[in-house]
């Protein structure tokens, strides 16, 4: 029952992927299949996670993944503690760490953490001393996105050797680009990211298997996945764009753009969506698009997760 | 390395098997709304060959399974670092099915508890009945087998390895020294 010893050793915590091995990874994204399983059956919980309560600390407004998170922590049957930090203490000005020595008193046994602040997930975990999932930290890192997506793909074509996703829209705000950008490259995937060049850190490139373009149909040229990135209106300080309409015209995803990618393309949005800026609705709800099967591979990759940090031998 | 003594040879254990599958045909009255189900990793061979056997018997096609129990397990902090899930397929409805649970080996009765809650969050059975090619004993929960191939007493301190034709390449059953394996 040992892993093998080529999957290295088990990393502590997910706040990106520089600790994981594409083998252990790949682990992931097999045990997410169990997790799918498990979703679909009369009773859709397991008693892997008993006796173990996760926190669930949320300092920036999510839904879906704060959702995600919790339904997948409850499916292993851990107990859920969810921190909303619009309700509490947090804006009477208590500090991050002041917060965590609260939370830590609870005997929690691992955190989410979703934060404004890139880096805030590592800050939990040196202070909190357990296990840590990054649930999005700024514009940093939110390496479950990234799972989910690289399971969606791979659920589409069976590998993700040799694939190209192509990341379309506000790369510079984006964490999911940056996470999918460091994740599907370390299982066979190459990427090309794509957007004004304003929004598009040349840094990027520097990164294995990752390409930069302006072009969105050079981009999804041959492109097996092609994700629309939410334009971030709400951390833009400055003029990143000429006109709302002028960005939708080029580098909307749309029916229009698929046509230049692989025949049996799938169109992914990490949501929520602006609709008709940077996807058209037609593309979001069309027979390519796989958003809502990204909603429910999420809860299965996230028990994979749990899974992975939380249950074995120390 | 050798074993300390070969319990059941290849013959031996075709016979053991042989014997279950008339067990089983006798207590449920035939072989209809039976269903199999082996436990990870050589419950699955074993009972492939036991809905074989029925078939042969009695001609009734019983639908056989695979499950994996290791998201029950009481012991997953202790297991491994990292405990591997395999895959569990149980693609017939279980309803009114009488399930016969398959393992290799019953020891603490903790494998037989996780795959019972296991199989329960599956489905609900009409019945579950236990079988297993050898009973070493060393329980620590009230679990038995209905059906055993071969009842072996053993020290704690011994370890009982099954080996099957489709995954070891031979049929055999065989008591180690724990010492000797380490």
């Amino acid at each position: 029952m040992n892993a093998p010893v080529s999957m290295g050793p088990r990393p502590r915590n997910l706040l990106d992927f520089q600790d994981w091995t594409p083998e252990r990874l790949t682990a992931i994204l097999d045990n997410a299949d169990t997790m799918l399983q498990v979703l679909d059956r009369p009773v859709k919980k397991v008693p892997a996670l008993q006796g173990l309560t996760v926190c669930n600390a949320f300092f920036e407004n999510s839904t879906r993944t704060r959702t995600s998170f919790e339904l997948a922590a409850r499916r292993m049957s851990a107990d859920v503690l969810t921190f909303a930090a619009g309700a509490s203490s947090v804006n009477k000005g208590e500090s991050l760490r002041d917060t965590l020595e609260v939370l830590t008193s609870y005997k929690v046994d691992a955190y989410i953490v979703r934060h404004h602040a890139s880096g805030a997930a590592h800050l939990v975990a040196k202070y909190s001393g357990k296990p840590v999932i990054n649930a999005g930290d700024g514009r940093r890192a939110h390496p479950t996105q990234a799972l989910l997506d690289a399971y969606t793909v791979r659920q589409e074509f069976g590998s993700l050797e040799g694939k190209t996703v192509a990341i379309l829209g506000d790369v510079r705000h984006s964490r999911v680009a940056r996470s999918n950008a460091e994740l599907l490259p370390k299982l066979g995937a190459k990427v090309v990211l794509c957007g004004p060049a304003t929004l598009l850190p040349a840094g990027l490139a520097a990164l294995p298997g990752v390409t930069l373009t302006t072009d969105p149909r050079e981009a999804v040229r041959g492109a097996h996945a092609v994700m629309a990135l939410r334009l971030q209106r709400e951390r833009m300080t400055g003029g990143f764009l000429g006109s709302l309409q002028e960005y939708a015209d080029t580098y909307q995803v749309n029916e229009r753009l698929m046509q230049e990618a692989e025949s049996g393309a799938v169109v992914l949005h990490p949501g929520p969506m602006n609709r008709d800026l940077e996807i058209s609705g037609e593309a979001a709800d069309g027979p390519r698009s796989r958003i809502l099967k990204q909603v429910e591979n999420g809860q299965a990759i996230r028990m994979s997760v749990l899974y992975h940090l939380l249950v074995g031998r120390e | 390395m050798t074993p300390k003594a070969t319990i059941l040879t290849s013959d031996e254990v075709r016979r053991a098997l042989t014997r279950i599958a008339h067990e089983i045909i006798e207590r449920n009255k035939g072989a209809q709304q039976l269903a199999l189900i082996g436990v990870h990793t050589r419950g699955i061979p074993l009972a492939a060959r036991l809905a074989q056997k029925l078939s042969e018997l009695e001609g009734v096609d019983v639908p056989t399974g695979m499950l994996d129990i290791t998201l029950y397990r009481d012991d997953l902090s202790e297991v491994a670092q990292q405990p591997i899930i395999r895959e569990t397929q149980v693609p017939f409805d279980l309803r009114d099915r009488r399930v016969v649970l398959v393992d290799d080996v019953l020891y603490t009765g903790r494998t037989v508890r996780a795959a019972l809650d296991a199989l329960i969050d599956l489905g609900r059975p009409a019945g579950i009945q236990l079988a297993v090619l050898v009973d070493r004993g060393h329980r620590e929960l009230p679990i038995r087998a209905d059906y055993v191939g071969k009842n072996l007493p053993t020290a704690a301190n011994e370890v009982v390895k099954v080996k099957v034709q489709e995954t070891d390449g031979v049929d055999s059953v065989e008591l180690w020294d724990l010492e000797a394996l380490r």
